[in-house]
């Protein structure tokens, strides 16, 4: 099923998404990948505050290319969302709803998503300079020092992705590549 | 003996970070353009249109075809008449890294110590593996590698009784294990064979041999052809969403063991499989 929202993101959307929909998003949307989750992790354990407000929020996994001259981005698809899965349950308890990235998840990432009413959208992976067209404005918000693992806040239109694992836990993956939470965040 | 400027070798291995990231060799473009038509799933075919109108943008709008633009992996096969003239050869190769990254818009995905893990900010150092071979050629592959495939390669050290079907156990195993984390389609290369980092190199050299080209060893092409075709029935697809193409090729590269070992390297990579070669 093709559907087109907006984000942040409402109960009620995210309630009507199901695994293998075809989705595409309009609005902000926000990047953090291995680094500025590890940063995130330790500002909520020194003092509880983050540079960004998680509630009803999408993080895309995404360290994108450097844009050129009167660009927005440059290249900008996922990363592998496993390596984000030691910091993802918590970062749900606060309030984020989606997540944007490629591959498997832990079994904690999936009993929190379920607790929580949120969703796990895959990109296309190796897909950057295509997905890149559908992002209008790219700003570092924070974490500028990492680089491409900056925090960026992103003006999205139409960008495409597929529910991977909705609310109820269901999941895309279990079909085709074995259990989505077989060995999300051992090993990658 | 010939004399070779190193300065020439950092304008090559600009040009080259910069080609390989832009635009995908002609034997990959083909393999993806030809599973596009061949599949048959509805959204396998999907994501496969989808990745050749990537490919597309990237060439047309100069925007790299991953964000990923790798660690650059460079084999330099030099011949023992060489003689290199000017800078260190590897500080050659590493300002050419750094040039081609700095001026191509490419992403730099290089931390400086493995645990510190601070962003060296020019894509430097690369991963350079030297062979000395006949004649006064230099031969450079660059080979840019993503990490979402590369976390998801492996390496056994079989018994010599596990043979042929432990090695295909192996690289199946990797490739299941590895499902939508290494962004399928994928290139497989296997290392079989040599000591453990042996292995490992050949399976990377694998990787730039050009798709659809079998090895010269009948019973290692037939090995070639039967992964492939268990890889394409797991029924993984791309984008790990389900079909048919979940490998674009298998390669293996041989070499003589131990009569005690049979080490298998599997290095995977995604459809990105970036590789480009230059002879001076």
């Amino acid at each position: 099923m093709e559907r087109y929202i907006h984000a942040p993101l409402d109960a009620d959307t995210i309630s009507s998404l199901k695994a293998g929909d075809f989705v595409y998003i309009t609005g902000t949307i926000y990047t953090a990948r291995d680094a500025a989750h590890k940063r995130m992790s330790e500002t909520l354990a020194e003092n509880g505050r983050l540079p960004i407000k998680l509630e009803n929020n999408i993080i895309y996994y995404l360290g994108p290319s450097p844009a050129r001259e009167g660009r927005p981005i440059g290249s900008a698809g996922p990363t592998t969302s496993g390596r984000m899965d030691k910091y993802t349950p918590a970062l749900l308890d606060l309030g984020l709803k989606g997540m944007i990235g490629k591959g498997r998840r832990s079994r904690e990432v999936k009993d929190a998503v379920v607790r929580n009413g949120g969703v796990y959208f895959a990109a296309i992976g190796g897909a950057g300079a295509l997905l890149s067209k559908a992002i209008k404005k790219s700003e570092v918000i924070a974490y500028e020092d990492l680089g491409t693992e900056a925090i960026r806040r992103l003006e999205v239109e139409d960008f495409p992705v597929i529910v991977v694992m909705d609310a109820e836990g269901n999941d895309l993956y279990e079909k085709t590549a074995g259990d989505v939470v077989r060995n999300g965040s051992d090993r990658d | 003996m010939r004399t070779i400027q190193t300065a020439e070798i950092t304008k090559q291995i600009r040009e080259m970070c910069i080609e390989a990231n832009y635009f995908l060799s002609p034997d990959m473009k083909q393999a993806i353009e030809k599973a596009a038509e061949t599949e048959s799933t509805e959204i396998g075919k999907h994501i496969l249109g989808k990745l050749c109108e990537n490919m597309k943008i990237a060439g047309e709008d100069m925007i790299p075809v991953c964000q990923d633009t790798g660690m650059a992996v460079v084999f330099m096969e030099i011949g023992q008449d060489v003689h290199f003239e000017g800078d260190y050869l590897e500080d050659a190769v590493n300002e050419g890294v750094r040039q081609g990254y700095r001026d191509g818009y490419l992403r730099k995905s290089v931390v400086g110590d493995p645990l510190i893990r601070e962003n060296t900010k020019d894509n430097t150092p690369a991963v350079v593996h030297y062979q000395i071979v006949p004649g006064e050629q230099v031969k450079i592959t660059v080979a840019p590698k993503g990490f979402g495939s590369e976390n998801m390669s492996r390496v056994f050290m079989l018994k010599p009784a596990d043979g042929m079907e432990g090695v295909k156990q192996a690289v199946l195993s990797a490739v299941k294990e590895a499902g939508p984390n290494a962004c399928p389609p994928m290139v497989v290369g296997v290392g079989v064979g040599g000591t453990f980092e042996k292995c490992a190199i050949l399976a990377k050299q694998a990787l730039t041999r050009p798709v659809q080209e079998f090895s010269e060893i009948p019973y290692v092409k037939d090995m070639e052809q039967e992964l492939l075709r268990k890889i394409n029935e797991t029924g993984i697809g791309p984008g790990g969403l389900g079909g048919e193409t979940t490998a674009l090729a298998v390669h293996i590269n041989t070499y003589p063991t131990h009569i005690a070992g049979l080490p298998v390297a599997v290095n995977i990579c995604c459809h990105v499989n970036r590789h480009v070669v230059r002879v001076l």
